[in-house]
């Protein structure tokens, strides 16, 4: 027996039980990701043909005592994975029904994105890190 | 219901689906952003492996470098940068849909073009900046 009333329940959350969290998520890292994302093709074309000693170069080079790129491409890649799982989710939710299918699935997707930015932000860390 | 005469229920009428339909170039794009998405999701692999490679010193990072020299390595490379060039350009007009802007049907159809074409043109452009010498920058 709750207190609470039923419209309160569900008040500002829709058939979706968690309201406009997922859509504006979803939005807020895609605005963040414009400008990174053009910031990782200009990285990416200006390490082209470049060797590994070129490319810990441009990893570690602190212009403000910080290194910039690092953090730059560290902050990429988690947005991105972030989006990322969003978006998977939507296809999923459109295209696998059945609930414990959508339950495996999204399970498997957040396990495979975790794994992906922790080793990545492990690499970057062993490049650029504070050691 | 025991009034109806009916036993087996009559298959309602279905709502036209993308069989149906004359295929308009939004279809096309707003399927191509879904298919691009799911593409550089496998993308953040490569990502994860490339700086993996940076960190474990110059051998590991050779191997890396010879497989994406090869031609099957450009070839995704270049499959990959056409991808984020068409999910980041039309994400832009996700978000522009968003604020309110852009659903007139001749301004979608239009813009549908823009980013297909520009999409290509940066793929194509960013390779051939690579490929004349003109990337790699960073010394």
């Amino acid at each position: 027996m709750t207190m609470e009333t039923p419209l309160h329940r569900v008040q500002g959350l829709g058939s979706s039980h968690s309201g406009v969290r997922h859509f504006w998520r979803q939005r807020m890292t895609a605005a963040a990701l414009v400008p990174l994302a053009v910031w990782f093709g200009w990285a990416v074309l200006g390490l082209v043909g470049a060797s590994e000693a070129r490319v810990l170069a441009f990893l570690t080079q602190s212009p403000l005592g910080i290194p910039l790129n690092a953090i730059l491409l560290g902050a990429f890649i988690v947005i991105l994975i972030y989006h990322m799982v969003l978006g998977l989710q939507v296809v999923i939710d459109d295209y696998v029904y059945g609930k414990w299918g959508k339950l495996a699935l999204m399970f498997l997707v957040r396990a495979a994105a975790f794994a992906v930015a922790a080793i990545s932000i492990f690499a970057l860390f062993r490049i650029a890190g504070p050691v | 219901m025991a009034e109806n005469p009916q036993t087996a229920p009559r298959p309602r009428p279905l709502s036209p689906h993308l069989t149906i339909y004359r295929w308009p170039v939004t279809m096309a794009t707003s399927i191509t952003h879904r298919v691009t998405g799911l593409g550089l999701s496998f993308g953040t692999i490569l990502l994860a492996w490339w700086l993996v490679a940076v960190a474990s010193g110059p051998e590991t990072y050779q191997v890396f470098s010879s497989i994406a020299r090869s031609w099957f390595g450009q070839l995704v490379l270049f499959g990959f940068t056409w991808a984020l060039a068409y999910h980041l350009l039309n994400g832009i007009r996700h978000l522009a849909w968003d604020l309110g802007y852009g659903f007139a049907p001749a301004t979608a159809n239009r813009n549908s073009w823009i980013v297909y074409i520009l999409s290509v043109l940066a793929a194509v452009g960013a390779f051939a900046l690579a490929y004349t010498g003109k990337g790699g920058f960073f010394a």
